[in-house]
Order: C-alpha cells, then sequence, then structure tokens
C-alpha cells in the first residue's frame, strides 16, 4: 500500500512536470496521494486534511517541483511534519504523591491490564515499591488476570473479590499502599466505551477520589478512525495525562497515533510491543512517522 | 424528475461517511465508481434514489450468508453433529466473550453445547471461559494454563462426542497474524481435532474488533492463508465505531459475516442484518 508512496509521488510529479502544469496543481495531485496513504494507515479522515493542507502549503514554500528528486523531498515534508505533530522529546510519568496514584483507562480489550504489569515491573526495577489494583469489577476473571501478571513481576495485587464497587476499591489500596508503605499505586479499569455514560462516570468518580498523578490513556494501535471519538471522550472525562499505544509488535500503522495527538494534544508515553511483561517501550516521533508512511 | 448527475457534493460527503466508517480508501472508490456507473446507465437518480443505489452497492458487497439470511441460525438441525466451531483472531478482539454468547444462545435452544479452553496462554484465560460456562451452564473442557492447546482441543472433542453435544466451540489464545509460529499453532490444532472428526473444525470463526481500522483486512488475509476461515464476527458495534472495513473484507474474500457482538452480555450477540449494518454506516454519530 504504502511502500509506494514516494513511489507514487514521483509518478505524480512526473507526468504532471511534463505537461507543463503551474506548480499549485502539481502538489494538489501529490497531497491527495498523501492524504490517501494517511487514511490508509487509518489516521483519521478530518486529521489527513487538516494535516495536508499543512504539508501542501510547506510543499509550495519550499519551491520542491523545481528540485531535482521532487519525490523524495516531498516524502520527506510529509515525515518531518509528523514527526513534528507527534513530537516533543519522550516525557516521562508523574509520580509525586504519598502513595502516587496512576490510574489506566480505555476501551475494552485494548491492553490495559496487560499494561499494568508491565508498568508495575519497570517501577519495580527501578526500584520503586508498587502495588497493583485490580478495579474491574466487570469482567469475567479481571482479578485473577491481574493477579497472574503480578505473581509473574512478584508485585502485590489489591482486590477485592465480593466487593463490586470500583470506587471503594480503588480507595481502599491507597489506605492499603499507605499502610505498608507502598509509594505507587497503580489501578486497572474495566474496558469501557466512551458512550457508555455509567462507566464513564466511574472511572470520573475513581479519579475524584483517589486523585491520580498520572492518568494514561491506552489505546490499541489497530484502531481505525473511531479513535479520535473515543480519545476525545475520555480526555473530556478524565483530561489525562499521556497516552500508551498498544500491539505495536504487530504491522498494524498506527495512524491512531496521529489523530489522537492531534485532537487532545496529550503526549504518548510509553509503546507495549508483545503481551510479555518485558515488552514495553518508549516512544519515538519518528519512528511512529516512518512506521505510518510504511518506511 | 430528479437529477441528471450525481453532483460533486453528494459524492464528496458520501465518500467522508464511508471513509469516516473505517470503509478504507480503496472500497470507497470502488463504491463510489460502481454508483457513478449505475447512475450513467439509468440516466438520471434523485437523491432519494441515490440513497437506495447507495445501500444496494454497499449491501451486494457484503457475501451473502446462505445458512443466516432470513434464518435462525442457531438451529443444529442440518448442521453434522457435534458441529465443530474453531474461534480465532488476534489480541483482545473478543473472542472468550462471543463464545459464552454463542453457547448462551444455543444452550438456550436447547442444544447441547461444549466449550475448549484451548487459550491456555493468556494470564487467567481459562478462568475466564470457566466462568462464562458458569455464567451459561453449559460445560467446559480445561487442561489448565500452559498446557498444549491441541491436547485441549482433542480432549473437547472426544467428549463432546461422548457425551452428545450438538455444538462444540473452541477458544484459541489471541495472536498477531505476524507471528508465524502462534500462526502454524492453528493448524496443529485444527489437524488434532480432525483425529477425532475428520471434518472438524466445521466452522472456522474469525473475530474482529469492530473498532480496527485498515489492519483488520491483512488479519482476515493472514487468518486465511493459515486456516479456512468460514465466517466472521464483529464485535464492539455498541460502540461509535462502525466497523466499515468487514464490507472490503467480505468482498475480497468472500467471507460471510454473521454474527455483530452488541455488549459485554451473554445477550449482547446479534445475526448480522446487512440492510441493518448498512443504516448504520448512516447514522450520525455525535
Ligand atoms: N501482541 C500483543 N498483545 C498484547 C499487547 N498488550 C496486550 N496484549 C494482549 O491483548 C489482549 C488484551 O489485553 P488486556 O491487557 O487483557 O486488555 P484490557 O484492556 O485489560 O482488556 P479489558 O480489561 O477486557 O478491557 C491480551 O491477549 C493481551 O495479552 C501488546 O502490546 N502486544
Ligand atoms: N462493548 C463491548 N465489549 C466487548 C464486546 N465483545 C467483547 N467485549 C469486551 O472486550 C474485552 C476483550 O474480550 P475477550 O473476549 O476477552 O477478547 P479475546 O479476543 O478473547 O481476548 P484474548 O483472549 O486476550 O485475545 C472484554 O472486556 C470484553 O468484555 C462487545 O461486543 N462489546
Ligand atoms: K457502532
Ligand atoms: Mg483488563
Ligand atoms: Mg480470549
Amino acid at each position: 500500500m504504502f511502500e509506494n508512496l514516494q513511489d507514487k509521488l514521483n509518478n505524480a510529479f512526473r507526468t504532471l512536470k511534463g505537461k507543463d502544469r503551474i506548480s499549485d496543481i502539481n502538489v494538489a495531485a501529490t497531497t491527495k496521494e498523501v492524504r490517501k496513504a494517511l487514511v490508509d494507515a487509518d489516521v483519521n479522515f478530518k486529521v489527513a486534511k487538516e494535516i495536508t493542507d499543512r504539508i501542501r502549503e510547506k510543499a509550495i514554500d519550499r519551491k520542491i517541483l523545481i528540485s531535482v528528486e521532487p519525490g523524495q523531498m516531498f516524502v520527506k515534508i510529509v515525515q518531518e511534519e509528523l514527526t513534528e505533530l507527534m513530537g516533543g522529546n519522550a516525557e516521562g510519568i508523574n509520580i509525586k504523591g504519598d502513595p502516587a496514584v496512576i490510574l489506566i483507562a480505555g476501551l475494552q480489550g485494548s491492553g490495559k491490564t496487560t499494561f499494568s504489569g508491565k508498568l508495575a515491573s519497570l517501577l519495580k526495577k527501578q526500584g520503586r515499591q508498587v502495588l497493583l489494583t485490580a478495579c474491574d469489577v466487570y469482567r469475567p476473571a479481571a482479578i485473577d488476570q491481574l493477579k497472574v501478571l503480578g505473581e509473574q513481576i512478584g508485585v502485590e495485587v489489591y482486590s477485592e473479590p465480593e466487593n463490586k464497587n470500583a470506587v471503594s476499591i480503588a480507595q481502599n489500596a491507597v489506605a492499603h499502599a499507605k499502610k505498608s508503605g507502598k509509594k505507587i499505586v497503580i489501578v486497572d479499569t474495566a474496558g469501557r466505551l466512551a458512550v457508555d455514560e455509567v462507566m464513564m462516570k466511574e472511572v470520573e468518580d475513581i479519579k475524584t477520589s483517589v486523585k491520580p498523578s498520572e492518568i494514561l490513556f491506552v489505546v490499541d494501535s489497530m484502531t481505525g478512525q473511531d479513535a479520535v471519538n473515543t480519545a476525545k471522550t475520555f480526555n473530556e472525562r478524565l483530561d489525562f495525562d499521556g497516552v500508551v499505544l498498544t500491539k505495536l509488535d504487530g504491522d498494524a500503522r498506527g495512524g491512531a497515533a496521529l489523530s489522537i495527538r492531534q485532537v487532545v494534544e496529550k503526549p504518548i508515553k510509553y509503546i507495549s510491543t508483545g503481551e510479555k511483561m518485558e515488552a514495553l517501550d518508549s516512544f519515538y516521533p519518528d519512528r511512529m512517522a516512518s512506521r505510518i508512511l510504511g518506511m | 424528475v430528479g437529477k441528471t448527475t450525481i453532483d460533486e457534493d453528494v459524492l464528496d460527503e458520501l465518500e467522508d461517511i464511508l471513509v469516516s466508517s473505517d470503509v478504507g480508501v480503496e472500497t470507497t472508490v470502488k463504491v463510489i465508481k460502481r454508483i457513478e456507473e449505475r447512475v450513467a446507465r439509468d440516466k438520471y437518480a434523485s437523491t432519494a434514489e441515490l440513497d437506495s443505489i447507495l445501500r444496494d452497492e454497499i449491501a451486494a458487497l457484503l457475501t451473502e450468508n446462505k445458512s443466516v439470511d432470513n434464518q435462525d441460525s442457531f438451529e443444529t438441525e442440518h448442521l453434522p453433529k457435534p458441529y465443530v466451531i474453531m474461534v480465532v483472531g488476534v489480541n483482545g478482539v473478543g473472542k472468550t466473550t462471543t463464545i459464552g454468547k454463542l453457547a448462551h444462545q444455543f444452550h438456550q435452544r436447547g442444544h447441547k453445547v461444549v466449550l475448549g479452553a484451548a487459550d491456555t496462554f493468556r494470564a487467567a484465560a481459562v478462568d475466564q471461559l470457566k466462568l462464562w460456562g458458569q455464567r451459561v451452564n453449559v460445560p467446559v473442557i480445561d487442561h489448565g494454563m500452559n498446557t498444549d492447546p491441541s491436547a485441549v482441543a482433542f480432549d473437547a472433542l472426544k467428549k463432546g462426542t461422548e457425551t452428545g453435544a450438538d455444538v462444540i466451540i473452541i477458544d484459541t489464545a489471541g495472536r498477531l497474524h505476524t507471528k508465524v509460529n502462534l500462526m502454524n499453532e492453528l493448524s496443529k490444532i485444527k489437524r488434532v481435532m480432525q483425529k477425532i472428526i475428520p471434518d472438524a473444525p466445521h466452522e472456522v470463526l474469525l473475530v474482529l474488533d469492530g473498532s480496527t481500522g485498515q489492519n483488520a483486512v491483512i488479519q482476515a488475509r493472514e487468518f486465511t492463508k493459515v486456516t479456512d476461515i468460514t465466517a466472521l464476527a464483529i464485535t464492539k458495534l455498541d460502540g461509535t465505531a462502525k466497523g466499515g472495513v468487514v464490507i472490503g473484507i467480505s468482498d475480497e474474500f468472500k467471507i460471510p459475516v454473521k454474527y455483530i457482538g452488541v455488549g459485554e452480555k451473554m445477550d449482547d450477540l446479534q445475526v448480522f442484518d446487512r440492510a441493518e449494518f448498512v443504516d448504520s454506516l448512516f447514522k450520525k454519530i455525535g
């Protein structure tokens, strides 16, 4: 699909150049190719339009039409632009507080529980006292799942199998952490749809009651056009601090990363690259840009 | 009567709707081309006609599901006994939940169901399926965690056959299609099952997450390579995602969509309805 974006662009320039058209038209045809490639990479179509409009301005500014390799140069501009959009240096998470609470939220099956385990493992390796908290009171065996992970990484898991109130479990976990000298509490929550008012209220209530220093929104990198709707709503309700992009060990282009960044302006803080507890990485905007472009 | 041509604006709007539903550029272009051709052929089309043409053309891309359309797909009389369904897909799409819901539907109609817990890998996967089994009142065959999934599947077919099951559903671990070993494992599970029932599995259900974008096409392609996918289930359509990618998939691979998931409860499974699905693409979202 995209491997040949550069070829396509070169072709577009070649044919149009031959006809001696005015520069605007040449660039318009090629920006259209770029837009298609972005949408094929699951960048939200509105976001893709905004981005390509900007790219087009830049291309015209830099007079790429009179350059020797306009296609190549154009791709470079696209890549720079995407990198900048997802940009900034890798940002850490805020673990101030006694204990610091990290709230994990997102859609069903996005990878929250797995990521909770990974983050706990990472923080533990940094020598911190961590407590995992099982606040998913709905999914069958959700508590067991977190417990298995906790056992694998040697981190205590706080749970109350009989308690169906996620808010009180979170509160009790914080109290338990204080008593037992844990400095960080990671709260794993149930998956929820942005349109599920009762569930969105629940996670909002968890936030209000335990005042997390960091709220992370977990997104599957395979997500399509809907990523913006979901991210927007979660951000409106939780004002989250960062995004975790999961399942990047697959071959999804991950255009959702760009869409979310554009729409909510929150940094991507981690990427998840496997089912094992070690498969956690920092986010690099330039690599993500290349990935989205299929290069 | 009506317009002689469909103007650019209408087509642009249509393009936006399709693309924003994850239909994908290629399929969207295909749909629009079909409409343009039809309009050229029929000479005119009013906006109202356009609407029905559009729905027709999209529905036409969705491979027909003969056993389902206008029928109750949970009847087993016409099926081999036991009817074996293997459920596959990438991580977290909703396989286990869909199995719980399917088991419930079959069980409710008085069919005898057995589940096989062949996801022995994901943390607490066996417990999750067992809880579903309890919830909907059907037995689950398991060998615990970290055991050979093929052996579990073998055992589920053996016990299911012995106990006169009508339907046996095998859960498998989520696997990304890029992982060769895990993909080959599916062929092995299938081979081992055939030692008990030569034509099993009768159905291989590929579960796709309705919020997945264009990667779903590659999922369908790669899973099709290692095992004959006979039907699709699209989950999580109770959200704002439209699952439009399935249109191109169904068309390209000629696989019917059989079920849709519309929630996390046991009743939240519906038999796929083409017209309804196409309608949902055009419903305004917030
Ligand atoms: N390949 C791969 N699989 C992952 C990754 N992260 C999570 N998974 C898998 O994705 C599936 C879902 O992960 P979970 O952690 O259970 O997701 P969740 O968001 O907690 O799900 P719910 O609690 O049901 O909403 C599991 O099979 C995980 O093993 C990843 O980065 N790569
Ligand atoms: N809203 C909604 N959630 C669903 C639907 N189907 C499944 N889920 C949820 O999605 C999450 C993942 O579902 P599972 O059934 O565990 O998915 P899986 O494919 O078996 O996951 P792995 O075995 O880890 O690969 C759970 O939280 C389910 O409750 C659906 O149709 N709608
Ligand atoms: K929907
Ligand atoms: Mg979870
Ligand atoms: Mg499962």
